[in-house]
C-alpha cells in the first residue's frame, strides 16, 4: 500500500472531504469538520481496509495523514493486531 | 431435549424524543446532522418515576395478554437490568409478587447491559436443559436515560429506555444453539455508571457538583466511545466466528445476523468487516435507538413481523458491550 491509496480511501469515506484535497501533511484535527465521529470512521476504515486495529490510545499519537500511514505500516510490520 | 423462544414482547418508554426535540436542547446540532451522525430518528425516555422493572412488568403483561402462556405456568423468572430497584432484595422477587406469579418458582437478577439478552438466554437454556425447570420467563428493563447527564449529547441521542419479556420453553428439538461467552474487565473503565453504588457512592460532594441538573443521585453513565468502538470492531467478528465454529455452521448457513443494536456506525463497520450482505443484516435502531438489553429481542420481534425470520431460519444473535462482555448463539427456527 502507498500513502496515496490511503488518501483516496479517506477521501471516499469522509463525506466532507473533496477528492484531491488531502495531502500527507493535512492535520486531521485542524480541519473545520473534524468531530469524534470522524475518529470512529477512520478507525473503521483502517480496520476493514488494512486489517489493522487502532485503539483510542493510538489515535492520540495521530495528527496528520502521514501519522495514520506510519501507524498502519508499523502495526503491519509488527503483526500486532 | 432442548428449548426454544416461544414469544417476545417489548415495551418502549412513554416520552418520545425526536431529533427536533434534541436540536432544541443542543442548538449546535441540526435535526439533519443528528440523524446523519447517530442514525436514530426517535428515542424514548421514562417519565413519572418509571424504572426498569416497571418497563419489564409492562412487557410481561403484554406477553400474558397476547399469548397462551399463563402466569400460573411460570417456573423460573430471570430479570436482566442494570438499574435494579434496590441493592437488595433482588428485583426478580419484587416482580414475582407484582406479576402475581407462584411462590414455588426460581427468581434471579442478572445485571448485564448490552450483552444481557444473550447472557440471560444462555442461563435460561442451562436451567431448562439441566431439568431444573420446564420454562423460563426472561424479563428485561434498562433505563440508561436515568443515568445520562442532560448535557451528554452522544448518550442522549443514542440510548432509549425500554423493557422486554421473552418466554423460553422446553422442546423436543434443540432450537437454541451452543453459546459462546467472553469478558474483559479491563474495559470496565470505558463504560460505567460513576457514583452509582457501594464502591463510589453519590456522596454530598457529587450531589453538590451536579446540583444544577438535580444532583445525578443515581450516578452518571460515562462512555469512552472510541474505546467501545475499537472493542466492538475487534471482538464481535471473533465472537461470530467462535459461534459458527461451536455450532458447526458455515457463514453462509446464517439467514440473519442480529447483533446488539449498539450504534449505526458500529453495526455498519461490523457488517463491512464480516462482509454480511444487506439482506442478512438486522438494523433496528433508527426508530428506537440503542435499547441496551432489549435491543436483540426487539430486533427479533420486528424481523419476525417483517417476514425476515421464517420456519427453518438460522439467526445468529450476538450481544456485546459494557464490562466489556460479550456472548451469542444461533437460533434455529
Amino acid at each position: 500500500m502507498g500513502i496515496q491509496d490511503l488518501i483516496k480511501k479517506l477521501e471516499n469515506e469522509l463525506d466532507e472531504v473533496e477528492n484531491g484535497s488531502l495531502t500527507p501533511e493535512t492535520s486531521i484535527r485542524d480541519v473545520e469538520w473534524w468531530s469524534s465521529m470522524h475518529a470512529l470512521v477512520i478507525i473503521a476504515l483502517i480496520d476493514t481496509e488494512y486489517d489493522v486495529a487502532i485503539s483510542g490510545a493510538d489515535l492520540k499519537t495521530i495528527f496528520t495523514i502521514q501519522d495514520i500511514f506510519n501507524v498502519i505500516q508499523e502495526k503491519k510490520k509488527n503483526g500486532s493486531n | 431435549m432442548g428449548c426454544t423462544i416461544k414469544h417476545i414482547e417489548y415495551h418502549l418508554s412513554s416520552l418520545k424524543v425526536t431529533n427536533k426535540d434534541l436540536s432544541f436542547a443542543f442548538p449546535n446540532y441540526s435535526e439533519d446532522e443528528i440523524y446523519k451522525k447517530i442514525g436514530v430518528k426517535t428515542r424514548f425516555n421514562t417519565e413519572k418515576n418509571i424504572i426498569g422493572s416497571d418497563l419489564a412488568f409492562l412487557a410481561a403483561e403484554d406477553l400474558f395478554n397476547n399469548s397462551d402462556y399463563k402466569k400460573a405456568d411460570v417456573q423460573f423468572l430471570l430479570f436482566c437490568t442494570e438499574g435494579l430497584d434496590y441493592i437488595a432484595p433482588m428485583t426478580a422477587c419484587i416482580l414475582q409478587d407484582k406479576l402475581g406469579l407462584n411462590n414455588n418458582i426460581g427468581a434471579l437478577d442478572l445485571p448485564a447491559g448490552c450483552s444481557g439478552f444473550t447472557n440471560a438466554l444462555g442461563m435460561a437454556k442451562a436451567i431448562v436443559e439441566s431439568g431444573q425447570s420446564d420454562n423460563v420467563l426472561l424479563l428485561f428493563g434498562d433505563t440508561p436515560g436515568l443515568v445520562s447527564h442532560p448535557n451528554d449529547f452522544p448518550l442522549r441521542a443514542l440510548f432509549s429506555d425500554a423493557g422486554a419479556a421473552v418466554w423460553v420453553e422446553k422442546t423436543d428439538s434443540n432450537q437454541l444453539g451452543n453459546f459462546v461467552y467472553g469478558v474483559d474487565g479491563s474495559g470496565a473503565k470505558h463504560l460505567f455508571v460513576d457514583h452509582s453504588c457501594l464502591r463510589n457512592p453519590p456522596n454530598a460532594d457529587w450531589l453538590e457538583e451536579n446540583a444544577d441538573v438535580g444532583g445525578m443521585p443515581r450516578g452518571q453513565m460515562k462512555m469512552n466511545g472510541l474505546e467501545v468502538f475499537s472493542f466492538s470492531l475487534k471482538e464481535v467478528p471473533l465472537l461470530v466466528n467462535a459461534i459458527l465454529e461451536k455450532n458447526k455452521l458455515n457463514f453462509e448457513d446464517i439467514d440473519l445476523f442480529v447483533f446488539h443494536q449498539a450504534s449505526n456506525i458500529i453495526l455498519k463497520s461490523i457488517q463491512k468487516k464480516l462482509k454480511v450482505s444487506d439482506e442478512k443484516m438486522a438494523y433496528y435502531i433508527e426508530d428506537n435507538g440503542n435499547t441496551v438489553s432489549v435491543s436483540i429481542p426487539l430486533a427479533l420481534k420486528k424481523a419476525e413481523r417483517e417476514g425476515r425470520i421464517k420456519i427453518g431460519s438460522k439467526v445468529l444473535v450476538a450481544g456485546f458491550g459494557i464490562g466489556f462482555s460479550w456472548s451469542g448463539t444461533v437460533l434455529k427456527y
